[in-house]
């Protein structure tokens, strides 16, 4: 096992819909350990891409590799296994609406791990801990949870089965400042104490400096780049030189190179 | 990547320095870990954390739970060895279940449980009526404020309520009707030929279908089709906050959204009661005709004695059905919350509760023009 062990592989994906294309030959390998930010402007495939490596999205051509394995192309009870490695949160959360917190939590470990509902319950809670809820927000419906809740709360099951990799689709969108960054260190904590390796759709630029080990910018139908975010910052391109010296990008790099 | 094969079992070793614990310690092994567990109570001796293989949040928080949080700290500052995201990974858990201690559930005897549940569908019971005559002041108050304005008359939405309501619930009522007429009359055949007196089946199918059927069973399958898409439509507008938005607009929700609705089922109601007691009468003639050998001249002949009356008192009735069935479909809709779930649940509350008036209206309505002798 080295340090640059590659965990998904993506090769020539191409996705159309209809007429239009939103992929192109577009290449991407996620190595164990890393957080990994992918940006790009709205439309550009970003959420399309995340639903391909996941298998809910089946590509026009092209491989998406996970562990190696390709899973789309792999037996039904085979493609259980490897998906419940992956634990995936939504940009909603989209918590089941008819169970309560604990019981939205508890479900993959009660379905997968096979454990008794007490067991599962009592692991849930340790999970909804970990991600920062308060103790009796296990008791909760999703809709009487805020925003910030739902988001921990969504973490919370996609890390019910301790999965290798998280997929996290724009996990900071609609928190406050001091919220998003909570989930930031969050994220940072729980990657260097579960060995975790993240694959983050995200616009927050603040989430990018602080939290990525790696920046994919998705333009042209493909990864245009993909490297450490000082060298993505500095690349030649002029989408990427308003998104990251634009006003809003310096203000971020600042705070970042403050701290 | 980590094989399966590689992977020993968990154990607890005893050692001359005290006890060593080994092997995966994952949710895969959750159940042998928990018998482990039970089995050795927390030792006395020192425990060292080093031999473990694999370690994730399930292991380590039955690991937490086993040695008890200040213990396993304890062990934490003793055991250099530990490599560091395993050190990471428990001191992340045990600051997160030392921040949350889980809250027990006060426990409630049998008894007072039951009582408490009586408790609250008597308030709830209570509550829905207080809010549904509300809703209907609500309403009534609403309709008269545009009654002499006719440019806040929502003709199109009142329209397109009416095509749906009315003229794509025609070929159901029709078929339905037609049917229990000719049940009806079937089994008026059956009873009366006993006593010869087979043709009074058309009396017997032309009375209950003035009076009765006819509205009754429009009335039904309105609450079923009609109130159930009135409460599915408001619902999923109320989740998604589009009436939110309305009023943040400045418009009125119950003016926009309800006001064509009812006024749109208390117009094709009394209609398609009619259509239900001209196909009902269909039915019965059909199998008189057909089955009991009574001529066209005949059957016409019975049914042109029939007082007019019983048509009248069967057709009064339906724009109040028309009006409870709208209102309670509408209201169910403005009571749901949030969720996908909310809305299936009242959407049936909505279908269950307008029967239930309807058949209940009915009910008191024969015993009312019984007495008055209409």
């Amino acid at each position: 096992m080295t340090q640059t062990d590659t965990l998904i592989e993506v090769r020539g994906l191409c996705n159309r819909f209809g007429r239009n294309s939103v992929h192109e030959a577009l290449d991407l390998d996620l190595y164990r350990g890393e957080i990994l930010g992918i940006v790009g402007g709205s439309g550009t495939g970003k959420s399309v891409l995340l639903r391909s490596i996941v298998g809910l999205n089946r590509p026009h051509s092209g491989e998406v590799r996970l562990f190696g394995r390709n899973l789309l192309a792999l037996p039904a009870r085979e493609r259980s296994e490897l998906e419940q490695r992956m634990g995936v949160l939504f940009q909603g959360g989209a918590l089941f609406s008819s169970l309560t917190v604990r019981e939205n939590v508890a479900l993959p470990l009660i379905e997968h791990a096979g454990l008794t509902r007490a067991d599962a319950e009592a692991l849930a809670e340790v999970k909804l801990a970990l991600t920062g809820l308060a103790a009796h927000a296990g008791d909760l419906y999703p809709a009487s949870l805020s925003g910030g809740m739902v988001k921990r709360a969504a973490l919370a099951r996609a890390l019910a089965l301790d999965p290798d990799v998280l997929f996290l689709d724009e996990p900071t969108a609609g928190l406050d400042p001091i919220g998003a960054a909570a989930f930031d260190q969050l994220l940072l904590t729980l990657r260097n104490a579960l060995g975790l390796t993240v694959f983050m759709v995200t616009h927050d630029l603040d989430s990018l400096w602080t939290a990525c080990d790696r920046i994919a910018v998705l333009s042209q139908k493909r990864v245009l780049v993909a490297d450490s975010p000082e060298r993505v910052a500095e690349y030649d391109d002029p989408w990427i030189q308003d998104y990251f010296n634009g006003p809003r990008g310096r203000a971020a790099y600042q705070a970042v190179q403050g701290s | 990547m980590t094989n399966a094969e590689d992977m020993r079992p968990p154990a607890i070793e005893r050692q001359e320095g005290g006890l060593v614990l080994t092997g995966s310690w994952t949710l895969a092994e959750h159940g042998r870990l928990k018998a482990l567990l039970t089995q050795a109570a927390p030792p006395e001796q020192t425990v060292s954390l080093s031999g473990i293989d694999r370690l994730d949040t399930a292991g380590a928080t039955l690991l937490i739970r086993w040695l008890g949080v200040d213990r396993l700290r304890g062990l934490l500052l003793q055991e250099q060895a530990l490599a560091p995201e395993r050190r990471a990974l428990l001191e992340t858990l045990l600051d997160a279940l030392d921040r949350a201690p889980a809250p027990e559930a006060p426990k409630q005897g049998l008894l007072s449980q039951l009582l408490e549940g009586l408790g609250r569908q008597t308030q709830a019971l209570g509550q829905q009526f207080w809010q549904q005559s509300g809703f209907m002041g609500l309403v009534l108050q609403s309709l008269l404020g545009i009654l002499f304005r006719p440019g806040r008359w929502r003709i199109t939405a009142f329209v397109n309520q009416v095509h749906q309501t009315g003229l794509n619930a025609v070929p159901i009522v029709a078929l339905l009707t037609f049917l229990v007429g000719a049940v009806v009359a079937f089994l008026g055949a059956t009873v009366l030929g006993a006593f010869g007196a087979e043709v009074y089946t058309v009396n017997l199918v032309a009375y209950s279908f003035l009076r009765e059927f006819g509205v009754l069973l429009a009335a039904i399958l309105m609450a079923g089709r009609t109130a159930s898409a009135f409460t599915a439509q408001i619902g999923s507008m109320k989740a998604n906050e589009e009436l939110d938005a309305l009023r943040t607009l400045g418009l009125n929700p119950v003016e926009l959204l309800v006001i064509p609705r009812v006024l749109a089922l208390m117009l094709t109601l009394p209609l398609l009661s009619f259509v239900a007691v001209v196909s009902g009468i269909i039915g019965g003639g059909v199998v008189s005709l057909l089955s009991l050998g009574i001529s066209l001249e005949q059957f016409l002949g019975i049914l042109a004695d029939v007082p007019l009356n019983h048509y009248l008192v069967g057709m009064a009735k339906a724009p109040i059905f028309a009006f409870v069935v709208a209102i309670i479909g509408c209201l169910e809709g403005f009571k749901v919350s949030g969720s996908a779930e909310s809305v299936g649940r009242h959407t049936t509350s909505s279908v269950v509760q307008s029967i239930f008036m309807v058949i209940l209206l009915d009910a008191v309505a024969a015993l009312f023009f019984m007495e008055m002798g209409w």
